[in-house]
């Protein structure tokens, strides 16, 4: 078992290289000089040489990307360009609302979606399944901006139930901060409910074909108990699988709900950098979250080895 | 013998398809999606870019079915032209990333060496959420729509890699493959022939869905003001520009919303339709 987690933690750090890897190449697929690029088109040639030397782009390709690297390696992320500021504080400053929002709406998800999916694997065939599964995938197709857009129009400014944008204005206390997530967790909530639903009923169904579920059903356990107890337990390995690869698709919602609530967190300044050309803080944002992904799914690896006492390697 | 058998097995999948019912719906919404992005002009009699600042933001009546939007420009008019832009997006990354993650999935596949970095950079290529790894890809790149296909090319093209590479595990142990090997075929002539042949299917199923989420990407592109120019008509830049009269003028984000959510939806329907028609197993099971 040892020997499993030392194989799967480094292949986790191989991983982690490429990412670091690909984001280094990213940056610098810009045609042309990418001073000039940051700096616009009134920078001066003496400005430019200047961000140059401070980017050290003036160095070959391969010990910039060394020098990439081992930056990385020690915690620094680089300076934004706009902010002036380091990239680690940046992004730490504006990380509350992206958390906060995945994790409402991962919740939001599951309450949807895990009921409704055990309950249509359960009852399969019947209107009940064929209904859900049909919202599910419709949930799928819509934009979550135009749902996020709908919603705000109907519920926040028409009927006012909830606040329409924002993130409570600078001297927002805790609550009010969150009060600000609701709506916009919902909406993505709703989104991000279609794959689990599908997952859940799929590993419901494996399941519930088991012998084991039919030896529990002809001891004459009560059904209720059969369902719970026995094919639930079974049907988390892959529900959890697909709650740790619903990270990415989570970011990318908020990132996109983010800019229709108009909520200061990741996604936002990520799509602000892009705009204003802000390699160092594109980049480090790509780090942290692609980085943060391989290190969620490295987790869950784990976590079966904790729940499940067949996988045993 | 087996060129009969061939077309057998085709008209038996067509078949099968066409017994869902639901399935021909979304061709259907698909082919009236496609026959408008196609025959654009022949549809509408107006200037997708003409200006008419005195009818602007015109709710929807017999001249404007769909109203006007803030520059008093035909809303039906511009989803129409907005379509081609939105499909021609979604089919080029189809087709790219296939063609992207069938190399990829081949090589990894295939090449036992090669395997292990193959498949580290698929499963970095994963780590990124989507969005975010476009938005960063066209900023790099610029934003045009070829540079958008590129960017989501890149993006979705590991989806289709695993998959090249999963079969192409499979399939090379079989014993006609072997046969093949041992009768001295080149390496080159057995990927093309005896592997990427026997995995059309799921290729083709796993770009139908690539289709989906490309056409829901570059939408979200759009929005985010990250995309193609916001001057070219596609169904995501439409809701951005309508986002600011969404209380006056809602109809400015209603058809193109509505729009993304018909051709995505069709797109995953036809997308389930195909992989049941494939394979039977699956469809018992779920």
């Amino acid at each position: 078992m040892l020997s499993y987690i030392a194989r799967r933690f480094a292949g986790m750090v191989v991983v982690m290289f490429i990412v670091l890897t690909v984001v280094f190449i990213i940056v610098r697929l810009a045609p042309g000089d990418p001073a000039a690029l940051m700096l616009g088109p009134d920078a001066t040639p003496e400005e430019a040489q200047l961000l140059r030397d401070r980017l050290g782009l003036n160095r070959p390709i391969h010990v910039q990307y060394v020098a990439f690297l081992a930056q990385v390696v020690s915690g620094d992320l680089g300076t934004s360009l706009f902010f002036n500021r380091p990239v680690t504080e940046i992004l730490s400053a504006r990380a509350e609302p992206t958390v906060f929002l995945s994790l409402f709406s991962l919740v939001i998800a599951i309450t949807i979606a895990l009921p409704i999916g055990l309950v249509s694997a359960y009852k399969r065939g019947s209107v009940f399944d064929q209904t859900s599964v049909s919202l599910a995938m419709l949930a799928a197709s819509i934009p979550s901006f135009w749902t996020g857009l709908l919603f705000q129009q109907y519920l926040a400014t028409g009927a006012g139930w909830f606040p329409v944008a924002g993130y409570g204005g600078p001297d927002a206390g805790f609550f009010e901060r969150m009060r600000h997530l609701v709506l916009p967790s919902i909406v993505l909530g709703i989104v991000n409910s279609a794959l689990i639903l599908r997952f859940s009923r799929a590993a419901m169904l494996d399941v519930l074909s088991d012998d084991f579920v039919r030896t529990a059903r002809s001891k004459g356990m009560s059904e209720w108990r059969v369902v719970l107890r026995h094919a639930l337990k079974n049907a988390m390995i892959p529900i959890i699988t697909v709650v740790g690869l619903t990270f990415a698709l989570l970011i990318s919602g908020a990132v996109v709900t983010e800019r229709v609530f108009n909520l200061p967190g990741i996604g936002s300044l990520v799509v602000g950098a892009v705009l204003r050309r802000d390699y160092p803080t594109i980049q480090g944002a790509l780090i942290v979250v692609a980085g943060l992904y391989v290190l969620i799914n490295f987790l869950v690896d784990m976590l079966y080895l904790a729940i499940d006492p067949r996988v045993k390697y | 013998m087996a060129q009969i058998e061939h077309v057998s097995m085709e008209a038996g999948l067509a078949s099968a398809l066409m017994q869902r019912r639901t399935v021909v719906v979304g061709l259907i919404i698909l082919a009236v999606f496609a026959f408008a992005a196609v025959f654009a002009p022949w549809i509408t009699s107006f200037d997708p870019s003409a200006l008419s600042v005195r009818d602007r933001l015109t709710p929807p009546n017999a001249t404007w079915w769909l109203g006007t939007d803030e520059f008093g420009r035909d809303v039906f008019t511009r989803l129409v032209y907005a379509g081609r832009v939105s499909l021609l997006v979604g089919a080029g990354v189809a087709f790219l990333s296939s063609i992207i993650g069938i190399v990829l999935g081949l090589l990894g596949g295939f090449f036992r060496r090669l395997d292990g970095i193959v498949s580290r950079v698929i499963d970095a290529m994963m780590a990124f959420p989507d969005i975010l790894l476009a938005i960063s890809l066209v900023a790099a790149l610029g934003g045009s729509v070829a540079n958008v296909i590129i960017a989501l090319s890149i993006v979705y093209a590991p989806r289709i890699a695993r998959i090249v590479r999963a079969s192409t595990l499979v399939i090379r142990e079989l014993t006609y493959v072997e046969a093949a090997r041992a009768l001295g075929v080149s390496t080159w002539r057995i990927m093309l022939n005896h592997l990427l042949r026997n995995m059309v299917s799921p290729i083709i199923v796993q770009a139908t869905f690539v289709f989906a989420y490309a056409m829901l990407a570059e939408a979200g592109l759009s929005f985010l003001g990250v995309g193609v120019d916001p001057e070219t008509p596609t169904w995501g830049t439409m809701i951005n520009a309508g986002r600011q009269y969404i209380g006056d003028a809602g109809w400015m984000i209603m058809s193109p919303g509505l729009s993304i959510t018909a051709c995505v939806l069709a797109l995953q329907i036809v997308g389930d339709g195909l992989r049941d028609a494939l394979d039977p197993r699956i469809s018992k099971e779920l």
